[in-house]
């Protein structure tokens, strides 16, 4: 047994134990506050130096245009808050464009490619789940393998990206819903619905708080009886049928079915995941910063693309920059509070 | 004898090594001449040289690697150090006046190595000093270090001519590819380093239980520190190999995914990923199997980009016959079901 039992903490002096239920609140909002309030001053800094930025089509754009990466990084959220992480996404939704194209020229019905590809990610996601939690496997390597495998999968359906031409699937592209002046697309309702959902899952059901048991604490949450196994592997099918729907939101975005695309959105999904405030080592964390943290990473794109003299690597400094300054944050957070 | 045999059967590289000779028969069975080698210039010339050849990056960084994971660490930032130290060469010797002399050469390689040994510091001391999980400490170069190295390269694909330069993946010395004898020689000097000094149990030591080998008094912060300097040492000689072959450095695609199969020849080589062991010698098969494969896909007919799944199927069956769980359950299997009765009451 590594579980040491440690006495309570003496209350005297020490401000407000983490145990305490009346004061979760805070600590448990602290980081994705933070995520808004760096949000809101990047949208300032933004609106004050460029003309246009401040119209609230800005913000509604960088939702069109990042809606796939929320329900990615909403599907990561749920891996990552077990402590597992999950490789295999970005290539997932490349295989998700694949099949989805593949289907549609082969003339599929719109809804029965629809099933079929969110059927196929959470299948690969199931597979993954059962190997991580039955063999002892690290999640790294598997998914790892996942990564591989849903990425050759692509080659195997098509060496050639593929147009889609579907009519159900090229009117949901160039639908737009108004708002007023403005709009957005059914993808980013979509996202919306699907963040909306992942919120109540995880904190309003059983199989939500065991999530973040099995974060905590894997050993004690076993020992409390709550089931770990069904757990670790559903937040993998979880993953796995986010990826396949962010794949059918990006084939819609893109309409094509593209083998080399979505090349290192793993990477943005988890960084997204980061800089909302979910800590790596899992347990605690909301979705809703990792949507915060989707906006944040799109509103970097849209500084570029406004300042015109800025080169699109710059992107991806200041992502590496942002990721930094946040684990920076939760390593003092997580080192303060053990 | 049985117990010869199953003493070899039972050796950590008898299935890696197994693996590769049945994949190099394979090519065998479609090109005849496979395995046969010529000498022309001076110059050996044959697939297993190109096998050779084109695995020196990857068994370089992977060397590297294997270290690392025997702290129970891992670097992903590997790719875009060797893309950071194509770009930093490469830039150098096309903006100097006279850049096809050998002197431009030497002084541009020894800046990308030692830019590539400062990102190295860097990624040691988010995870020695500061404490940061390895996977996140490195995610954060691996995404920025693209971007820096299409900084320095301004976006384009710079592209030298420098005969020296060129030498260092294309060249030849006493009839072999410079390339893998770099490979080779950092290859022997941390196998001495590693395996004729304490070294070596100081870093499995580190890996076990960093806690009570600094209780030990090990250096572990020291340990660790180190190896990410070596991995990132190594990615920067193999940087300057990917851009040397095209005498072009490419931010976007040089080393794209070389952390994944750097890591991949670790596992096979037999290195657990929890840390705490390291085979040197698996790792030199593991980056010579993977290397294998890319050439035996075209090979048998098959497209080449398919060869992700079959490194896919490489991954979940290395990994299912490390696991002591797969073991287990394998093993039941075998032994007759009245055995596992007995034993199980």
């Amino acid at each position: 047994m590594t579980t040491v039992i440690s006495p309570p903490e003496s209350p005297a002096g020490s401000p407000a134990p983490r145990a305490s239920r009346g004061f979760t609140f805070p600590t448990r909002f602290l980081p994705v506050i933070a995520t808004i309030a760096l949000f809101i001053a990047m949208f300032g800094v933004g609106s004050f130096r460029y003309e246009g930025f401040s119209s609230p089509q800005t913000l509604l754009s960088v939702l069109v245009d990042n809606s796939h990466l929320i329900v990615l990084a909403v599907g990561m959220t749920f891996v990552i808050l077990t402590g597992g992480i999950d490789l295999s996404v970005g290539s997932v939704v490349a295989l998700s464009t694949m099949i989805a194209a593949e289907t549609l020229r082969a003339g599929w019905a719109a809804p029965l490619v629809i099933v079929t590809v969110l059927l196929t990610g959470s299948v690969l996601g199931l597979l993954m789940g059962l190997v991580i939690h039955y063999f002892e496997i690290q999640p790294f390597i598997v998914t790892l393998a996942g990564m591989f495998l849903a990425r050759g999968l692509c080659y195997v359906i098509s060496l050639e990206s593929i147009p889609i031409k579907n009519e159900t699937f090229t009117s949901f592209a160039s639908g737009t819903i108004e708002i007023g002046d403005y709009f957005i697309t059914p993808s980013v309702i979509v996202a919306l619905v699907v963040l909306v959902i992942a919120a109540v899952v995880l904190h309003m059901t059983r199989f939500g708080r065991t999530v973040y048991a099995v974060g905590g604490s894997e050993q004690s949450a076993l020992l409390m009886g709550l089931a770990v196994a069904r757990t670790k592997v559903g937040v993998y099918v979880i993953s796995g049928f986010c990826s396949a729907l962010a794949g059918l939101l990006f084939s819609i975005y893109t309409l094509s079915g593209y083998n080399l695309g979505a090349v290192g959105m793993e990477l943005d999904a988890i960084a997204a995941v980061v800089i909302g405030g979910t800590l790596l080592t899992g347990g605690s964390g909301l979705v809703l910063g990792s949507a915060v943290g989707v906006l944040v990473l799109g509103l970097i794109q849209s500084f570029i693309s406004f300042d015109g003299t800025l080169s699109s690597w710059w992107t991806k400094i200041t992502i590496g920059v942002l990721l930094l300054v946040f684990v920076l944050i939760q390593r003092l957070f997580t080192r303060r509070t053990t | 004898m049985r117990d010869l045999g199953l003493r070899f059967v039972r050796h950590n590289l008898f299935w890696p090594t197994l693996a590769l000779v049945l994949l190099l028969l394979l090519n065998l069975t479609k090109t005849p001449d496979f395995f046969s080698l010529r000498l022309q210039d001076g110059h050996l010339y044959g697939s297993l040289i190109d096998i050779l050849r084109n695995s020196a990056p990857t068994l370089l960084i992977a060397l590297g690697m294997t270290l690392v994971i025997a702290t129970r660490g891992i670097d992903l930032s590997v790719g875009a150090v060797a893309a950071i130290s194509g770009a930093v060469a490469c830039t150098y010797m096309a903006g100097s006046p006279d850049e096809s002399t050998a002197g431009r050469a030497v002084i541009g390689m020894t800046m990308a190595v030692a830019v590539a040994v400062l990102l190295g510091v860097w990624n040691g001391f988010l995870v020695s000093v500061l404490g940061i999980q390895p996977i996140i400490a490195t995610l954060v170069l691996m995404t920025a270090g693209r971007g820096l190295a299409m900084l320095i390269t301004d976006g384009q694909i710079t592209t030298v001519n420098n005969s020296l330069f060129a030498k260092v993946s294309t060249g030849f010395v006493l009839g072999l590819p410079i390339a893998i004898l770099i490979a080779l020689a950092v290859f022997a000097i941390t196998a001495v380093l590693t395996r004729r000094t304490a070294l070596g149990m100081l870093i499995e030591a580190v890996g076990i239980n960093p806690e009570a080998s600094r209780l030990a008094g090990v250096r572990a912060r020291t340990i660790t520190w180190t190896v990410y300097v070596f991995v990132a040492f190594c990615a920067g000689i193999a940087g300057l190999m990917i851009a040397s072959n095209t005498s072009a450095a490419d931010a976007n695609a040089a080393g794209l995914f070389i952390e994944l199969d750097a890591i991949l020849a670790v596992v096979i080589g037999g290195t657990s990923l929890a840390g705490g062991r390291f085979s040197l010698t698996g790792t030199l098969i593991g980056a010579m199997f993977i290397q294998t494969l890319a050439t035996t896909i075209p090979t048998m007919g098959i497209p080449a980009e398919t060869n992700y799944l079959f490194k896919a199927v490489v991954v979940i069956v290395v990994c299912l016959l490390q696991s002591p769980k797969a073991r287990a359950v394998l093993s039941v299997r075998r032994s007759s079901p009245l055995l596992t009765k007995g034993s199980a009451a």
